[in-house]
């Protein structure tokens, strides 16, 4: 049994503030840009699996009602900013699982428009102290014992980082936002699209020491999908819809294993570890092949860990390598020349997709200014905290 | 009255008190139903020490309740290898003045009243000058 999965049609709204706009019209934009790009319909699919992590109840099925509702089973999934990549893996297993030969993955957010349910509204000071919880909390501990805020606890990820590790410190997490933004004016996509210079950065807004403002990504709204198809079905295919597929070498998932410290501070180094090594095993390549990178840089601490735990730069030496430019669009490994989340913006259920859209893209040769030259092997990687991580190995299809 | 119930006040001097898996000595702060390591189903109250030590650190100026200000998000890896997050306290919102890796220790204050005049208690953790070579 050959169980490859190509993809061959992918689709991705601009990240913007799309105020103008409703999600399903995200989601259709997105959808049927995958599908118009495979040549097929939904008539063709057999599976689809939606990603949103903040559209309520039956939302798969609510995009259905507008781009063809066939009667296919459809998998409405939220896993953290895992989402979309999490929805793009359940399209792989049911194809490597033989109970279809065809389907769509689709990973959509608005998150500005409205009142998004993930605006958590701060509780009011209660009247009368009564124990809550699993930790029998009596007033709102965020403050009074440390951070969960995203940008904090991400920031305790990479001074933990720069403790156990020689040469790193705030200006090396600042260097990873100036790439990032760098990159980011070549992509017509991206929500912010101007460069940042290092100092700006460094004297931005401190959200939480060391991610300033620029270095933590944006609230925005989009849309990504995918169109995948076994093997068996890919070898029927037209010449030039085989010719611009793209190979799924590897998806692999993972969550995070027993640690004592995850319970205080979430450990996203296991997981990622994990996940790579999987992949790159199973995909048979290393991270010496890969000619470009997306990684999940929702803090430029995040992004700077991930080096090392992706196996980029030599262990421990992940501020060594951003200070040489490693991971710059022309330097050894190119991370995240979409602009990644800092840059480009993470819509979460959208971010999983949208980062293999970026690599397809560049695999096919089609991403116009910012291609990365010959670009053969990709990696995609996200983690929603929590946690889970998804990395997909992609490869140019051999012609 | 503690501001969350793994805070201890009464028994000795303010501590942690955790739930100790009794299959493999995972210790956990919370209410547990198993344990997430070995999946054993029972555990004993345990009093933890009062000291560890700092493994990561943020300072937190954005998304702040405006009755705390600027805090300092610390982990802290107790003596007996439970985790902990709190805030360090005592010590001025600079990064240039937070310190990794020595030794810290449990100190308590009153974070707020509700209307019977009930007052909740924190923990936090400070430098322990105390215990030798700390002062670097």
């Amino acid at each position: 049994m050959n169980d490859d999965v190509w993809i061959i049609g992918t689709a991705m709204t601009p990240i913007r503030r799309h105020l103008d706009r409703d999600v399903l019209d995200l989601a259709v934009e997105a959808s049927l840009g995958a599908l118009d790009d495979a040549g097929m319909t939904m008539r063709d699919m057999q599976v689809m699996a939606v990603g949103s992590q903040f559209e309520p109840f039956t939302f798969g099925q609510q995009v259905q009602k507008q781009i063809g509702q066939t009667g296919i089973p459809l998998y409405n999934v939220h896993n953290a900013c895992a989402t979309g990549a999490t929805a793009v893996r359940s399209v792989v297993m049911e194809i490597k699982a033989g109970e279809a030969d065809m389907g769509l993955a689709l990973g959509v957010e608005q998150m500005t428009a409205g009142s998004p349910p993930y605006r958590t509204k701060s509780s009011p000071i209660r009247r009368l102290f009564e124990p809550e919880g699993r930790d029998g909390h009596v007033l709102p501990t965020e403050g009074i014992l440390g951070t969960g805020q995203m940008f904090g606890v991400f920031a305790q990820t990479g001074t933990d980082y720069a403790r156990r590790h020689g040469g790193v410190g705030f200006e090396q997490f600042a260097k990873v936002a100036e790439k990032n933004h760098a990159h980011s004016t070549l992509n017509p996509l991206a929500q912010y699209q101007r460069p940042y210079s290092l100092e700006e950065i460094m004297h931005a807004e401190m959200l939480a020491y060391p991610n300033t403002l620029p270095m933590c990504c944006p609230t925005g709204d989009g849309g990504a999908a995918l169109v995948l198809v076994s093997g068996a079905k890919f070898r029927t295919l037209d010449p030039d819809v085989r010719r611009r597929a793209v190979k799924v070498s590897a998806a692999v998932m993972t969550t995070d294993p027993y640690d004592a410290s995850g319970f205080a501070q979430p450990n996203v180094n296991t997981l990622t570890r994990n996940a790579a090594d999987q992949a790159y095993e199973r995909a048979g390549v290393g991270p010496q092949d890969l000619d470009l990178v997306e990684l999940h840089d929702c803090f430029a601490t995040a992004e700077l860990v991930h080096y090392d735990n992706l196996r980029l730069c030599e262990p421990g030496g992940a501020g060594e390598w951003i200070d040489r430019r490693g991971p710059w669009r022309d330097g050894e490994i190119p991370v995240n020349v979409s602009g990644g989340l800092i840059s480009k913006g993470h819509p979460i259920g959208a971010t999983g997709v949208a980062n293999i859209y970026e690599v397809a893209t560049h695999l096919r040769g089609e991403a116009g200014d910012r291609q990365v030259e010959s670009a053969r092997v990709g990696l995609t990687h996200v983690i929603g905290l929590g946690s889970a991580c998804v990395v997909h190995i992609l490869e140019r299809a051999a012609t | 009255m503690p501001v969350v119930d793994y805070l201890e006040l009464h028994d000795g001097p303010p501590h942690l008190v955790g739930n100790r898996c009794v299959g493999c000595g995972a210790t956990y702060l919370e209410r547990r139903n198993a344990c997430a390591n070995c999946g054993a189903r029972e555990f004993t109250r345990v009093r933890l020490p009062e000291t560890g030590r700092i493994e990561s650190f943020t300072i937190v100026h954005r998304g702040v309740p405006k009755h705390v200000g600027p805090f300092i998000s610390v982990l802290v890896h107790l003596d007996d290898g439970t985790y902990v997050k709190a805030n360090l306290v005592g010590v001025p919102t600079d990064a240039s003045m937070v310190e990794l890796d020595v030794p810290v220790r449990v100190v308590t204050y009153p974070t707020g009243t509700d209307d019977d005049g009930t007052e909740a208690v924190a923990f936090g953790f400070t430098y322990d000058r105390t215990d030798g070579g700390a002062t670097r």
